[in-house]
């Protein structure tokens, strides 16, 4: 029988308490025993981004973590990433008005690292963003609209924090 | 009926739920009682399959089958169906779904296990007993066609698949008249699909109904049900084949697939759903590349740079299998002359198996090889006749009064290939002038000065698009007034949704959220063909407006008989037709189509066909062909051989753009998919055909850190060929790239002498380019 734990984890502000096997990577938690599939795997080896997630307010990789690692966490996916109020965050409002994704495959990994990114760099310019998404493959876009994007929401973080 | 959408940067249809993580791919779809699936491939180039021992396997754990070429009968126990078949085709040989006796590349599949979840599904591949007699494989494109090579396929002649040849024009004369006579010969290479989502197939069967539904990442629905009726010997209506959301596709995802056969095999016989993601290694395995091609031609010119003639040999690997027809070879050839007016052409190309997974079209197809190549013999002119690149260009454009324009080249299919409109000079100038080309020799002076080279590089090209035969869309309006579009093209981001709504949303009068696009289903559309070769905007686009056109027709005749008015004093206008004259006088679209759908005993209104609808499989009356010019500034550094790209810049013409917003995503993706291929991507074998490249460690793919911004400029030449004037914008952004990027790196490299004959130009390449250079140098001093 594959090994197992008991893992209590916080999820997009719920908490659950399943029994997983020790070999589960958090994002095979997430996606098949949470049934949130908006985490995607695009590589399963750690150099893509399509998994990240927020794990006690880091984007880390879901694929490299195992689920056991996340006992006791507190994670955001991108499911999580609206407000409560139902209204968009800033970079997926943005994401949209900039045609930041196509097929939206590595969108969740992308939103997610480029959240934790403007919740820390107020104001970055284009190299920084760049250098942000750099551990985030995308294949459709050829970044650039990801970038404009994340330049929009930037601004906008910024004047909703000032107004 | 004023324009409010079309033309309009409109925010897509489909990004709320992919922001909200609310998509649904193959991946995400879960079924009671699924099973998962995991195949075992083979560990080796070539080699004979003696014995395979399933028994351990089938004892462990959570595993319900293992299924091996032996569980397979009827057409199933056939070589994977043709999909492209043609008499061109010398050796057609094609993969059993799962191998018989022979293996031929490393990932094909052998045996498939279908266990409770992926991870025991996985654990006992490790338990097949397979004993395999290894045989020398045919890797190297050049050794493999020799005739003393190894043979790819032990029952075949030799390794040539076959051999293409385009022809026209007075080859001889030209040569022989010619002012010079220059020669190019170069090797490219592109890399492999890398949609960032792999392939994936969920099926299920309905005993009692006997159908099969089948989820597959898709670019091609109908391809994959006609091609697995036929292997599971079931009728086309008893097999739904579904792609959902796709997570890209760039050409490799619209083939046929081995596994696209075995899950829905293995779901009928097991009586449950069974479910199979491809993992990233796989996909590097065994979903189809475009590699290496060949190419060695000589150029006749004249002494004012004029293409006279061109003629060649290329050779062009094709893998291991024929899964995808000539495809790739035929759009290398068709689109050769380009731009350009070749007056005599005479091109062979071979198409060569090899023991390495099958080649077929990435983004462009064989375009972006065609591409590079008239760029390469627009450069050696350039080179060796001492004439400006730009002048030898202006001076060998199709001119704008050309068209429509005749190459001279006749398709494989009798077609004579005609360039609709376009405007190549006009082109060149706006991007030079948004590259600010004529300050580009100032910029590189000062860099020199600093020890820095800089070059630039340009690259023209045409682009055939909306290839037929259609992809016909029904437009429905409801009761309720809402639209309903129904097309068979799948999408896998490029927004067939947001684009054919906009179209239809003008044409109704209705709001664009008020039309809801169903697209990739088989079940829902009876006949499609697929999202290839820049085609969907064309011909789902036009069919789009003329089914809308008739709908509105049917509702403004409809609403004059009811309104007692003339239908030419009509106008529909947020979904209410009224009388311009007298606005009270109106009726709503939802009330008409009420009128044409009445419950029992209802009457029809007489001249009407019920329900408010029309389908159309309209398109275009020939291929629109877009095009475009590049400009690429660079910075090589000669220490490390690192290639940095300062500036992109294209100007480019896909005629009436239908959503300018979408049109530029796609230049852009496709430029750096490009830059990728002429910089990166790089699908390496080793001399035994193992893969050296298996993970985004080893091949390297395009990452925003190191990407440049894209600037564009368009150019709007409306087709004639077709009612909106469209033209496909899918890969004009990957076609011209390369050359483009080479080029400007030779610029940059001038001084050293340095003549590229290959890519990826990796830093690698590259310094052993310079050091070659330096050894030259100092062997002349």
């Amino acid at each position: 029988m594959p090994d197992t734990r008991e893992i209590t984890v916080t999820v997009n502000g719920s908490a659950y308490t399943e029994v997983v096997e020790t070999r589960f990577s958090l994002a095979d938690f997430l996606r098949q025993t949470l049934g949130l599939t908006g985490t995607h795997l695009g590589c399963e080896h750690g150099v893509c981004g399509a998994c990240t997630i927020l794990m006690d307010e880091d984007a880390v990789r879901s694929c490299l973590t195992l689920a056991v690692q996340a006992d006791g966490a507190s994670i955001t996916t991108v499911e999580g990433l609206a407000n409560e109020d139902g209204s968009l965050h800033p970079i997926q409002d943005a994401f949209r008005k900039h045609h930041g994704l196509q097929c939206g495959f590595c969108t969740p990994g992308m939103l997610i690292s480029l959240a934790a990114f403007l919740r820390d760099t107020p104001n970055p310019d284009e190299s920084a963003v760049r250098a942000a998404i750099s551990g985030n493959i995308c294949r459709c876009t050829g970044y650039q609209q990801i970038v404009d994007a994340a330049l929009d929401a930037a601004a906008n973080i910024n004047a909703a924090g000032r107004s | 009926m004023g324009a409010r959408y079309f033309g309009a940067k409109v925010m897509r249809a489909e990004d709320e739920n992919l922001i909200t993580g609310r998509g649904q791919y193959v991946d995400d779809i879960q079924l009671t009682g699924m099973m998962h699936g995991a195949f075992l491939r083979s560990p080796h180039a070539h080699a004979q399959v003696k014995n395979i021992d399933v028994s351990c396997a089938q004892k462990m754990m959570g595993v319900h089958a293992v299924f091996t070429y032996d569980d397979l009968s009827g057409p199933l126990a056939e070589p994977l169906i043709q999909t492209y078949s043609s008499p061109s085709i010398k050796q057609d040989i094609r993969p059993y779904l799962l191998a018989k006796d022979e293996v031929c590349y490393v990932g094909e599949a052998v045996a498939f296990v279908v266990a409770d979840t992926r991870h025991l599904a996985e654990d006992a591949l490790t338990a097949i007993d397979v004993e395999f007699e290894t045989l020398e494989p045919a890797v190297d494109l050049y050794k493999a066609s020799r005739e003393d090579a190894p043979l790819a396929h032990t029952s075949a002649p030799n390794n040539l698949a076959s051999s293409l040849n385009v022809k026209y024009g007075e080859v001889d004369g030209a040569f022989a008249g010619a002012d010079h006579v220059l020669s190019t010969s170069f090797t490219q290479h592109r890399g492999g699909c890398h949609s960032m989502e792999c392939r994936g197939v969920v099926a299920t069967y309905d005993m009692t109904a006997d159908e099969l539904k089948i989820w597959s990442s898709t670019q091609c629905p109908y391809l994959i049900r006609r091609a697995l009726a036929q292997q599971l010997g079931m009728p086309d209506e008893s097999v739904r084949v579904i792609a959902p959301d796709v997570g890209g596709g760039f050409g490799p995802k619209a083939g046929y697939y081995v596994e696209e056969a075995i899950v829905p095999f293995a779901a009928k016989i097991l009586g449950h759903p069974v479910k199979w993601i491809e993992d990233r290694r796989e996909h590097f395995l065994s979903t189809n590349t475009q590699r290496d091609t060949i190419w060695d031609l000589e150029i006749a010119a004249s002494n004012e740079g004029r293409i006279l003639g061109v003629r060649g040999k290329v050779l062009l690997d094709n893998g291991a299998y024929v899964p995808y027809g000539l495809l790739l070879p035929i759009t290398t050839l068709i689109p050769l002359p380009g731009p350009y007016r070749v007056h005599a052409l005479d091109v062979t190309l071979d198409v060569v198996l090899t023991n390495t997974v099958c080649n077929s079209p990435i983004r462009g197809a064989g375009r972006p090889n065609a591409a590079y190549a008239m760029e390469r013999v627009v450069e050696t002119i350039a080179r060796e006749l001492n004439i400006e690149s730009t002048e030898v260009r202006r001076r060998n454009f199709v001119r704008k009064e050309d068209f429509p324009y005749q190459t001279g080249l006749i398709h494989f299919n009798g077609r004579p290939i005609t360039y609709d409109s376009g405007d190549y000079h006009g082109l060149l100038e706006k991007a030079m002038e948004l590259a600010d080309f004529d300050g580009f020799s100032e910029r590189q002076r000062a860099a020199r000065a600093e020890g820095r080279y800089l070059g630039i590089g340009i690259s023209s090209c045409i682009e055939d698009t909306g290839i037929g035969p259609y992809e016909g869309v029904t437009v429905r309006v409801d009761t309720q007034g809402k639209v309903h579009v129904l097309t068979g093209a799948a999408s896998q981001g490029q927004g067939h949704k947001t684009v054919i709504s906009q179209i239809v949303a003008d044409e109704l009068g209705i709001a664009f959220e008020d039309v809801k696009v169903q697209i990739g289903d088989t079940g829902k559309f009876p006949q499609g063909i697929g999202t290839v070769g820049s085609r969907v905007g064309v011909n789902a686009g036009t069919s789009s407006y003329s089914a809308a056109v008739e709908v509105r027709e049917k509702a403004l005749s409809l609403a004059a008989q009811i309104l007692e008015a003339e239908a030419g004093d009509l106008e529909i206008e947020d979904g209410i037709v009224r009388d311009t004259g007298n606005r009270n006088i109106n009726i709503s679209l939802g009330d008409l189509a009420l009128k044409l759908a009445p419950m029992t005993g209802g009457p029809i209104p007489e001249g009407f066909k019920p329900s408010l609808e029309a389908t159309s499989y309209e398109t275009s009356k020939d291929l629109p062909t877009a095009s475009g010019s590049n400009v690429c500034e660079v910075d090589v550094d000669v220490g490390t051989g690192e290639v940095r790209i300062l500036r992109y810049s294209v100007a480019h013409d896909c005629g009436r753009k239908i959503n300018p917003m979408i049109v530029e995503g796609q230049i852009i993706g496709g430029v750096i998919h490009g830059i990728g291929n002429a910089l990166f991507e790089q699908m390496l074998y080793d001399e035994r055909g193992q893969p050296l490249t298996t993970n985004y460690g080893e091949y390297l793919m395009p990452l925003g850190s190191e990407m440049p911004r894209v600037d564009i400029v368009h150019q709007e030449t409306p087709s004639p060929l077709n009612p909106l004037g469209l033209k496909g914008a899918g890969e004009g952004g990957t076609i011209p790239a390369a050359a483009a990027v080479v080029s400007a790196i030779e610029n940059a490299l001038e001084p050293f002498g340095i003549e590229i004959d290959y890519y990826p130009v990796t830093p690698q390449r590259l310094c052993e380019l310079l050091d070659e250079a330096e050894q030259a140098l100092t062997a002349a001093e």
